[in-house]
């Protein structure tokens, strides 16, 4: 079973093209692989629960993160993230994507 | 675990996007982390380590040079080259037509002219590879 990591960094209400990630997300899942959503700069604004934009790969159980100096950056509370949504931060991306059998897609 | 070497392609030029930002936060953790890391600087990415950056002060909140403190990338570059000199290791290559192209070989110590092929070698080194590209 390989690890996908997708990095989201666009903010998903000036980017329509953030949908492509959460279909490729969902789709290597339903293949049977384990999949880790990372969002870091203005990727981290779908984060917030009132957007209601993740609950779908929640439903799915893809690994959402959020990058901490990203959120700190915008403001954006722990309190204020959506069910499911990790804070986590660039320590554990690294540690990540040089795992064995990884691949590390950047958005 | 094995030593692990991460490979990292940038293309964002400095001073535009936060991507630059995030990719010396990456390669910093890596480091720290005891991870060899690979720079390929691509396209804009080569004026990072350019050395002819100067600070600068502000005339419009009236501070001086000092006063100001304005982080340049050639600075974040040298920075992490001094973390990557052995173990980890840390290499930088710019790519070298683009380089040409921007006028940009005055590079700061530690960074050389390459090509992409060695980011093919690099990447068939490596633990992983992560493409940076820009918007």
């Amino acid at each position: 079973m390989t690890q996908y990591v997708l990095i989201e960094s666009r903010d998903p209400f000036e980017s329509r093209d953030t949908d492509f990630v959460e279909q490729t997300a969902i789709t290597i899942k339903e293949r049977g692989h384990r999949v880790t959503v990372f969002l870091l700069q203005n990727g981290v604004f779908a984060a917030r629960r009132s957007t209601a934009r993740l609950q779908r790969l929640t439903d799915t159980g893809i690994v959402l993160l959020a990058d901490d100096f990203s959120l700190r950056e915008r403001g954006i509370k722990a309190a204020e993230l959506a069910h499911g949504v990790q804070e986590s931060g660039i320590n554990t991306l690294v540690d990540t994507i040089t795992q064995p059998d990884t691949k590390a897609i950047w958005h | 675990m094995n030593e692990r070497t991460l490979t990292l392609a940038l293309m964002d030029p400095p001073y535009e996007s936060a991507n630059s930002t995030t990719a010396f936060r990456i390669i910093h953790a890596a480091l720290q982390q005891g991870i060899n890391v690979n720079v390929f600087a691509y396209e804009g990415a080569v004026c990072l380590s350019l050395k002819d950056q100067a600070p600068h002060a502000n005339p419009v909140k009236g501070t001086s040079i000092d006063e100001e403190e304005h982080p340049t990338t050639k600075a974040f570059v040298s920075s992490l080259l001094a973390m990557g000199v052995d173990k980890p290791r840390l290499t930088w290559v710019n790519c070298g037509l683009c380089v040409e192209e921007r006028g940009a070989a005055n590079a700061v110590d530690g960074v050389r002219r390459g090509s992409p092929a060695d980011f093919f070698k690099m990447v068939g080194e490596s633990t992983n590879t992560l493409v940076i590209p820009t918007k």
